[in-house]
């Protein structure tokens, strides 16, 4: 590559990537994936973003209709739209998926996320961290003398800022749901 | 009435009904229960392979000469991964085959056994869909879909992985009738509303151009006699990828010739100066494409394609129409004879005159001169004494496969046979195998590349075997051709390991095998040496001897338009910058 004078980690001159045809802003998008709960499934969501070197910043996955063995499958991703409409499609051609969504566009949505916050602390920064819990409507679910366990649910920037607060209060650890969301409205 | 069965018994039953006449395989540990039941029965024939990847070209071979499903038999563990190249080859080019696994006992899955690894994780992205059928009540369900969606909307390669205990177990017969395909129905008919405005866009266009690919030869033969109506109707020039070769006669009045890289003068040059590019079954790929802020800059590009994840994927498609093409083709029609639609006939016949000029230049002109034969020369000659047969041609990958679809000339579908997207040396000789059984009184011929030809030679002996009169036509120039090509234009001419020494003299070879070998040198032998190959009822290996470092051309370097390709007289050295030299 030296002899080449391209400078390392250069992608620019790739015939992969030359398209200015697309718009290269990054946007952030919410799929929910409809799939045949069956075997192996979520390897093939997960191994198309892999191999295609599409971002997932959030998954959740369980069953939604256990008698149709259906799974609903909620991605969060990053991309420019060109990437999301490549997305979309290539996840739509996966043959156990049933369809796919596109939150983000197909009208207004809920997302909501589910998260644990273990939180220790003594003396007026455990008194500031339940005080923030009831702000934040986070119920506690285990506490001992040095330490809580809230539960919180909402929106993804919800859950940051109330992990933001907890920081200096002595967060020791943080489990995540990742994003669940539906559309609004009778449909 | 149900019918018991063994699993083993389920998976030949279910063969037949597929109307599988022909099965290529290698057996093993895993399989040997389905191998009972093959040595017990007359209707399908098996096709012992020499390596399982040669199994899986053969059955790429057969399928894409007939239109029909290939059928590649293979057993656990390494039988499995070495057809993962087939799996992959067959993936990019979307061609429709069944490869049927065995696998370690279900009980014993995960345990690391003898021969076992994790099948249906290893080709789960080679793959258009697997399956690992671990109830014997379901297999035969499961097989008739993995043909179902192995042939359905875009084809590609599917793969069975059958534990040995299901092959024992018995249960119900499913039969096809009874086995559920709604899981898998993929749009064919196109969007009318988009079908009308490319129906506007043709009688619009003052240089239209169609771009045709591999899709029009999987849609069947009505697509291609459907597109051959539709260029007679519009006279519209038509030029093609690699992998639609044949789906327009190459003597039609208004074929271009091959697009792309290696494409034809003419070809490239109607795509970049077009205003309305046609798009039928064809993906944009970059051996295409070339430089793509650069590529056909003033055009309107309009994008048939049956799978939606093809559109926009490279190239945005002002008018984009998913949907099989032959339905699209035939909507299409209808709607331009409904509408008593005309071109514009004027810009049309100024258009073919721009072109006319274009062809002037003879792209693929050569100098046959001295004692030494020149690869073109060779081909030109094999076109010359063939092109009247029932022939059937496939390649092997590099400069004699561009070689070859620049000089040969294919007047229907399905009779040209070569590894275009995944680019896999060694295809050609397993493919001719797998052609040559579907069609076993026609001539077959492997225009292959002496480094390409070795990769799979071993399956000299399934030819000898099965009787096949595959004719291994190699064009030898002691080098790997396009590796050679690119170290001379791209890397000072240093010429690292792309060279064969210590190569097999390949008429002792034949022989070795009990077939039979012919050497070429002389450009004047050439001829009756073509013949005597043509008429020896038998597998022959034709070493034609040719020039070490000819080049192929036109060519359109790496990180260029289209407008700017190299022809056979060009000084051809730094005419890639290095911007183009990281590409591939």
């Amino acid at each position: 590559m030296s002899a080449l004078k391209i400078k390392k980690g250069s992608t620019s001159h790739s015939a992969y990537n030359l398209r200015p045809n697309f718009s290269d802003v990054q946007e952030r998008h919410t799929l929910a994936v409809l799939v045949d709960n069956e075997p192996g499934v979520l390897a093939r969501v997960i191994g198309l973003f892999a191999g295609r070197g599409y971002n997932i910043d959030s998954l959740t996955v369980a069953e939604v209709d256990h008698t149709g063995h259906m799974s609903r499958i909620t991605i969060v991703t990053t991309g420019t739209p060109q990437v999301i409409e490549q997305i979309k499609a290539q996840l739509g051609r996966i043959v156990p998926v049933h369809g796919v969504n596109d939150l983000t566009v197909e009208g207004a949505s809920v997302e909501r996320e589910l998260a644990l916050f273990k939180v220790n602390g003594a003396g007026e920064k455990r008194v500031e961290a339940l005080r923030l819990a009831d702000i934040f409507r986070a119920n506690v679910v285990d506490s001992t003398l040095e330490s809580f366990v809230f539960e919180i649910t909402g929106a993804p920037e919800k859950i940051d800022a109330f992990a933001d607060l907890m920081r200096p209060l002595g967060l020791l650890e943080v489990a995540r749901t990742g994003v669940a969301a539906l559309s609004r409205g009778a449909q | 009435m149900t019918r018991q069965m063994t699993g083993a018994r389920m998976v030949v039953q279910a063969l037949k009904d597929q109307g599988v006449d022909t099965v290529f395989g290698y057996p093993g540990g895993a399989v040997l229960p389905i191998y009972d039941e093959i040595f017990q029965q007359n209707d399908i024939r098996h096709i012992l392979v020499r390596h399982e990847q040669g199994a899986v070209h053969a059955a790429e071979g057969y399928a894409r000469s007939t239109g029909k499903v290939g059928v590649a038999l293979v057993t656990s563990g390494p039988g499995a991964t070495n057809a993962v190249t087939g799996l992959t080859d067959a993936l990019l080019d979307s061609i429709p085959i069944v490869v049927l696994s065995g696998q370690v006992p279900t009980f014993m899955i995960g345990s690391d056994a003898f021969q076992e690894a994790d099948t249906v994780g290893i080709t789960r992205p080679c793959t258009k869909h697997n399956w690992l059928a671990k109830d014997t009540a379901t297999l035969a369900e499961t097989i008739h879909t993995a043909f179902h969606v192995a042939r359905t909307g875009r084809p590609g390669p599917v793969l069975v992985d059958i534990p040995k205990d299901v092959q024992f177990a018995s249960a119900a017969y499913t039969e096809i009738e009874k086995s559920d395909t709604s899981i898998y129905q993929p749009q064919t008919k196109g969007d009318i509303n988009e079908i009308n405005e490319l129906v506007e866009a043709i009688a619009a266009a003052e240089r239209p151009v169609f771009y045709t690919g591999g899709g029009v030869i999987n849609s069947g033969p009505k697509a291609s006699a459907l597109l051959r109506e539709l260029v007679e109707a519009t006279g519209i020039p038509i030029t093609s990828t690699l992998m639609g070769l044949g789906a327009y006669p190459a003597s039609g009045e208004n074929w271009l010739g091959m697009l792309g890289m290696h494409g034809l003068y003419e070809a490239n040059m109607a795509m970049h100066d077009c205003d309305l590019m046609i798009n039928i079954g064809a993906r944009f790929d970059d051996r295409i494409t070339g430089l793509i802020s650069a590529f056909s800059p003033n055009s309107i590009k309009a994008h048939i394609d049956i799978d939606p994840s093809s559109i926009n994927k490279v190239i945005k498609a002002d008018i984009p129409i998913v949907g099989d093409v032959a339905s699209v083709l035939s909507d299409l029609l209808k709607v331009w004879k409904a509408q008593g639609r005309r071109v514009n006939r004027e810009a049309i016949a100024n258009w073919q005159g721009q072109i006319s000029e274009w062809r002037k230049i003879n792209c693929l002109d050569f100098k046959q001169e001295g004692k030494v034969i020149k690869p073109q020369y060779a081909l030109q000659r094999l076109e010359a004494l063939t092109k009247d047969m029932d022939r059937y041609i496939t390649t092997e990958v590099g400069q004699h496969q561009m070689w070859a679809a620049q000089y040969l000339g294919f007047e229907d579908p399905n009779r040209w046979m070569t590894s275009g997207g995944l680019g896999t040396m060694g295809y050609g000789f397993p493919a001719s195998i797998g052609v040559q059984m579907a069609h076993q009184d026609s001539l077959v011929i492997n225009v292959a590349g002496e480094a390409s030809w070795l990769m799979n030679m071993q399956e000299m002996g399934t030819a000898v075997q099965f009787r096949l009169p595959v004719k291994q036509f190699i064009l030898n120039n002691e080098r790997l051709g396009m590796v050679r090509q690119w170290q001379e234009l791209l890397h000072g001419e240093r010429y690292s390991h792309s060279w064969s020494e210590a190569l097999p003299d390949f008429v002792k070879l034949a022989e070795a095998f009990g077939a039979k070998g012919i050497l070429c040198s002389d450009p004047d032998d050439l001829d009756d040496a073509i013949m005597e190959m043509i008429n020896y009822d038998g597998p022959v290996i034709f070493d034609c001897l040719v020039e070490k470092h000819e080049n192929c051309f036109p060519m359109i370097p790496s990180g260029k338009p289209h407008n700017e390709m190299l022809l056979g007289e060009a000084n051809t050295q730094g005419v890639i910058q290095a911007g183009g030299a990281v590409m591939v």
